[in-house]
């Protein structure tokens, strides 16, 4: 129940902010219905639990974001000179990570941000198991213990 | 001068996009197979993706707009890497095998150019 007012609340917040009327009483009743009716539906369709709206997340969530962003931006520069290298010095391997979140939320948020970093593609999750297609041998080394898979475990540790 | 300067700082975003753009571009062309172009497309739909909305979000005549920017990235961050992940799980579904240099026999998909 708190999880469907939550989802309510924020999609009345991304209606108001997308539409942009805050003083039009009709059009912000029609807001209303249009929110109340998605939730009442997504209610129906099951899809309002721990993984279709982790709202428990989204604080720590949002924290862990400005790290990703910086990550992603490094690891973006050492893609872009790979390739940018006339020699273009690729040492594609696939190899596998064990994921240490405990929930298969923690493992999605883990794989996606692996995807999100250029230089690293998530293949498959299997279980515990990430299979990762890495660019370079230097972009495939030290995943396991790395500082991505330990605050994504973070993120969901303390709920 | 706030303006001049955020107009500065708006502009420096765009072409830093625009040359993550043409980076990722060029990897298209010169990178072996499929997955390994994943990863030039992955400087697209994140760096460059990014840059450039954070140009146009100092661009932006109102608060609202900037806010919907921000959203897309938003957005493109959480859907890029599922599409990625389709990508790479279809390809292998089409027995597509990641190009590993010449430490395995070359695949079938090592100079393919479909994707």
């Amino acid at each position: 129940m708190t999880r469907a007012v939550s989802l309510g609340l924020a999609m009345a917040a991304l209606w108001l902010l997308l539409s942009g009327y805050f003083d039009k009483p009709l059009l912000l009743a029609m807001g209303a219905v249009s929110v109340v009716l998605v939730v009442l539906l997504s209610r129906h369709m099951d899809v309002v639990d721990h993984e279709g709206h982790p709202v428990h997340l989204s604080l720590k969530v949002l924290a862990y974001w400005p790290w990703l962003l910086k990550e992603i931006v490094v690891s973006s520069i050492d893609v872009a000179k790979v390739i940018l290298a006339p020699s273009l010095p690729i040492a594609p391997a696939v190899f596998t990570v064990r994921g240490r979140q405990r929930t298969e939320l923690g493992r999605v948020i883990f794989a996606n941000s692996i995807t999100l970093t250029p230089g690293t593609v998530t293949i498959a999750l299997d279980g515990e198991e990430l299979t990762v297609y890495a660019l370079t041998a230097q972009a495939a080394s030290g995943w396991e213990d790395s500082e991505m898979n330990r605050r994504v475990a973070a993120i969901e540790a303390a709920t | 001068m706030v303006a001049v300067l955020l107009d500065g700082l708006s502009w420096l975003c765009l072409v830093a996009g625009v040359l993550a753009a043409l980076i990722g571009g060029i990897g298209l062309l010169r990178l072996p197979d499929v997955f390994s172009r994943m990863h030039a497309a992955g400087l697209i739909d994140t760096l460059a993706a990014g840059l450039i909305i954070v140009g146009l979000v100092l661009q932006s005549p109102s608060w609202t707009v900037a806010v919907k920017l921000i959203l897309i990235i938003v957005f493109i961050l959480f859907t890029s890497p599922t599409a990625t992940h389709a990508l790479a799980r279809a390809a292998l579904h089409g027995r597509v095998l990641p190009w590993l240099g010449d430490r395995s026999s070359p695949s079938e998909g090592a100079p393919s150019s479909k994707a």
